[in-house]
């Protein structure tokens, strides 16, 4: 018997006589009822679009894992990847598109979006990404602030961007939990939620804490940042320790009070038993370092640093701890810890053997994100590191999908994954090329030469510029 | 004769830093003027001098040559406006010269002078010069003031003197988000705006000395900026995005009838494109802005760039400072989106000379221009192509800089030793 109750289920347990003796003599506990926190109360409704099966032919396929081949086909059918190869049978009223002279990629993964959370138009009342009121609000979850009207979903999907992640800001120490969504925005958010993927947390390094809390009780400087990750997570440990003493106290028939429920706890503790992955803002090497150290302390994994400005100072320590950096091409300089910004940046961490990985953080760099890893690669080349195209494409897609941990189920062409592809009418590598069908769970979500099929957000329906070529 | 067997010597032992006479032989010569598109040719440089072209196999034998066959080449990039030169690090690390507080000298921040701020040493200088960007339009861009001051035009070569052109222009903003900071409102921006210039124009080109008794509303250094901007000698840069106001700002030529007028922003420029062709009014925009930001940037598109051109509107692309080197890509994805090649990469070079007016010098390969000079790997314009050699006033520039020094240091550490003990 499941009951909802402010968002606790509540399952009855009845074990046995004693227990259930036990029950009658204190009528005012909980007794037969073992809480339990439901961990998904806001499932994903996403649907995926209609389909039919399609065939892209003779195509230059990126398969997205560090694989090139030229003149091969591939069979979308049911939403996900069916047959990849030179002959493939046809199912009936399949759709062929001709691939000669375009380029099939794994559709894009943005690991840093705040699309809807700062939605344009930027209007003060759409700013909804930080919840600067106290350094640990791990309570809040993204979801929660996103827009699905958005126009930037659209501009993205332009760019052949298919998932992406969407964090809170990166004004705390704890900024509160992410979500990675299909780029398919519909009337509520839980529509576009990614099935099964797993939850984010976001952290921040550096400044930005210091800056925005230096005057509202601290942290006010870099030691007072580490000080509260420390804290936050050795609050969260007792708090475990509450819910697992609970636990073994109710198994072991004692019928024990539940703890007070805190939502902000229930997150960090959620990262210490491995069920949520950090995220965390960091632009300096020795910010890394230390958290690499406080990662040890409380005994979690960091996913991924994000921003990672100087990770190539630390390229092996990276490597060695098995933390992904997630890096544009080029950005640097507009803070002091954005200074030592360099174009080699993610070759270099990819050399060393880390986990690379391209994002944008910007509403118009997701729109090219192909652009910045070849710009990546170039940079890379020349300074002698040698990795080709077909590599190249692993920071867009696989290791993106690798860090959100949806890996088994997107981020490459392969036979079983889903359908989420993009067909490029040149080389992405080239700043020419463009998208020209974007597909979702095999559903032609995009289609550059149709403008009658482009989704249109709400906002900009019946608006200056509707449906017009963005 | 010195003869350079290719790139790779040029950058080891970099002669051509002292030569006095270079000839640039080969490979496709980009010279945005009425010459167009060469090949077989060679490009001669004397001193700071562009002396003309001959054919690759007529080079005269006092020249040193550097080999561009197979390469792309072109004229030194121009960044139409930017802040190079006043800021290192914009955000919580000290004085930012391209903002300023409300000041009692000038209310109007029209005397603001850039010319006296700039820093030809900022790395900023090394990083954007060897990505192909050899000359910038550089301005303030907060004053807590209608206008941004007297922007100039400076050469990125670092030399002591980099100012080419001190106010060249003007920037103003009348963008919905300008118009927060000035009255929070349009129907009170533009009366201000026009009263100023009014004032300015009742003086008929004189300036105000300094024995002059005078009771105008201006201050004696706002009016005597504006007077050089109302008889069109300081461009006026208008930062502006929706298509109503932008007919608001082009009906200023009708007030003052020498007003030399540019736009920047523009995000709705294409909806009035005839009219802003018709006027003659040069557009400064970043092609890449395709969101509506704001109720004034609705109709943002990325074929913004090629809408203006076919209407026949000079555009101009780059408005950046830290990675104003990116201008390259801004126009490839201008180009990706109906811009012809050509008029993407004379957004880049001769109609930012034009709009900044040093077109007499600078922007195209001309006998008698600056031998400003890029060498490219290929199509500037692609995102995978890099500047190999860049010229500035015919010296080989040092291809490295804070940034390539900071990746040879990490490419190549000492594991035995501390970092800072790496030199590269």
């Amino acid at each position: 018997m499941h009951t909802q109750r402010k968002g606790i289920h509540v399952l009855a347990l009845c074990i046995s006589t004693m227990w259930l003796t036990a029950c009658d003599d204190k009528p005012a506990a909980p007794a037969g009822e073992k809480v339990v926190i439901n961990q998904d109360p806001y499932p994903s409704t996403y649907q995926a679009m209609p389909s039919t099966p399609t065939l892209i032919s003779n195509v230059n396929l990126l398969d997205g894992i560090g694989g090139m081949q030229e003149g091969i086909s591939v069979l979308l059918q049911d939403g996900k990847i069916t047959a990849i190869g030179k002959d493939i049978p046809q199912p009936e009223n399949t759709r062929v598109i001709d691939g000669s002279g375009r380029w099939l990629t794994p559709g894009i993964i943005d690991v840093h979006s705040h699309l809807g959370v700062y939605a344009t138009p930027e209007t003060q009342s759409h700013s909804d990404g930080n919840e600067a009121t106290a350094p640990i609000t791990a309570a809040v979850w993204a979801e929660h602030s996103i827009w699905p009207q958005d126009p930037g979903f659209q501009r993205a999907l332009a760019g052949g961007v298919t998932t992406l992640q969407i964090l809170p800001g990166s004004a705390n120490l704890v900024g509160g939990r992410s979500v990675t969504v299909k780029n398919a925005p519909n009337r509520t958010i839980q529509d576009m939620k990614f099935p099964g993927a797993p939850y984010g947390l976001k952290m921040a390094c550096g400044e930005n804490p210091k800056r925005v809390y230096g005057n509202k009780g601290g942290p006010s400087t870099r030691m007072g940042n580490v000080a509260g990750y420390r804290q936050g997570w050795a609050d969260a440990q007792n708090y475990q320790r509450q819910w697992d003493k609970y636990y073994e106290d109710f198994d072991a028939g004692k019928n024990p009070a539940p703890p007070k429920r805190d939502l902000k706890l229930e997150t960090l503790a959620g990262v210490l038993k491995g069920d949520i992955r950090v995220h965390m803002h960091c632009y300096r090497a020795d910010d890394m370092g230390t958290m690499l150290d406080v990662m040890k302390e409380f005994n979690y994994q960091i996913a991924s640093f994000q921003h990672a400005v100087e990770a190539y100072k630390i390229a092996d320590k990276l490597a060695e701890n098995n933390v992904c950096s997630a890096m544009w091409a080029d950005w640097w300089g507009f803070k002091m810890e954005a200074y030592d910004g360099i174009r080699e940046n993610i070759p270099m961490v990819h050399a060393a053997g880390a986990c690379a990985i391209v994002h944008s953080d910007d509403d118009k760099g997701i729109q090219r994100l192909n652009q910045e890893a070849a710009k990546a690669l170039s940079d890379g080349q020349r300074a002698g590191i040698d990795i080709s195209k077909a590599t190249a494409w692993q920071w867009l897609s696989a290791n993106p999908a690798k860090s959100l941990g949806i890996f088994d189920k997107t981020g490459s062409i392969e036979l079983g994954k889903n359908a989420d592809v993009v067909l490029w009418s040149a080389d992405p590598f080239s700043t020419y090329a463009q998208t020209e069908k974007v597909f979702i769970d095999g559903a032609l979500a995009f289609d550059r030469q149709d403008p009658d099929s482009w989704p249109v957000a709400d906002f900009e329906l019946g608006q200056t510029g509707e449906g017009d070529a963005k | 004769m010195k003869k350079l067997i290719g790139l790779v010597a040029a950058l080891c032992i970099n002669p051509l830093a002292q030569a006095e006479k270079i000839a640039i032989v080969g490979g496709t010569i980009h010279t945005m003027s009425d010459a167009g598109t060469l090949t077989n040719q060679a490009l001669l440089m004397d001193g700071n001098k562009i002396i003309g072209f001959v054919g690759a196999d007529a080079v005269p034998a006092e020249y040193s040559r550097f080999d561009a066959t197979g390469k792309v080449v072109t004229p030194g990039l121009i960044v139409s406006n930017s802040q190079l030169g006043l800021v290192e690090v914009g955000f919580s690390a000290g004085i930012v010269d391209s903002s300023a507080d409300h000041s009692e000298f000038s209310p109007l921040g029209a005397a603001a002078d850039v010319s006296y701020a700039i820093n030809p040493a900022s790395s900023l200088m090394g990083i954007t010069r060897m990505e192909g960007v050899t000359l910038a339009g550089t301005s303030m861009n907060y004053t807590h003031a209608m206008f941004q001051g007297q922007g100039a035009v400076i050469s990125l070569s670092g030399a002591e003197q980099p100012v080419v052109k001190a106010a060249a222009f003007m920037p103003l903003n009348v963008s919905g988000r300008a118009v927060d900071g000035l009255g929070g409102s349009r129907a009170l921006l533009w009366p201000q705006l026009i009263t100023a210039l009014d004032e300015a124009m009742a003086r008929n080109g004189k300036l105000l000395g300094l024995d002059e008794e005078y009771h105008g509303a201006l201050t004696r250094a706002d009016l005597n900026s504006l007077i050089q901007v109302v008889s069109g000698k300081v461009r006026l840069l208008v930062e502006v995005q929706r298509a109503a106001d932008i007919r608001q700002v082009l009906s200023l030529i009708k007030r003052y009838p020498d007003l030399q007028l540019a736009l920047s922003g523009a995000s709705e420029a294409w909806m009035v494109a005839g009219q802003i062709a018709e006027a003659g009014v040069p557009v400064v925009i970043n092609p890449e802005s395709n969101l509506p930001y704001d109720f004034d940037q609705l109709a943002a598109t990325l074929a913004n760039a090629g809408r203006l051109a076919d209407a026949g509107v000079s555009v101009c692309i780059g408005m950046n400072t830290h990675n104003a080197r990116l201008i390259t890509q801004y126009a490839g994805n201008a180009v990706a989106n109906g811009l012809s090649w050509q008029d993407g990469l004379a957004a880049l070079t001769i109609n930012p000379a034009r709009m900044l007016g040093v077109d007499n010098q600078y922007g195209s390969l001309e006998s008698g221009k600056q031998a400003d000079v890029v060498i490219w790997s290929g199509d500037p314009l692609e995102v995978m192509e890099v500047a190999e050699q860049v010229f500035i006033g015919g010296e080989a520039v040092d291809m490295q800089s804070r940034q390539t020094k900071l990746r040879d240091r990490y490419l190549h550490r000492d594991p035995a030793k501390p970092a800072p003990y790496t030199r590269p």
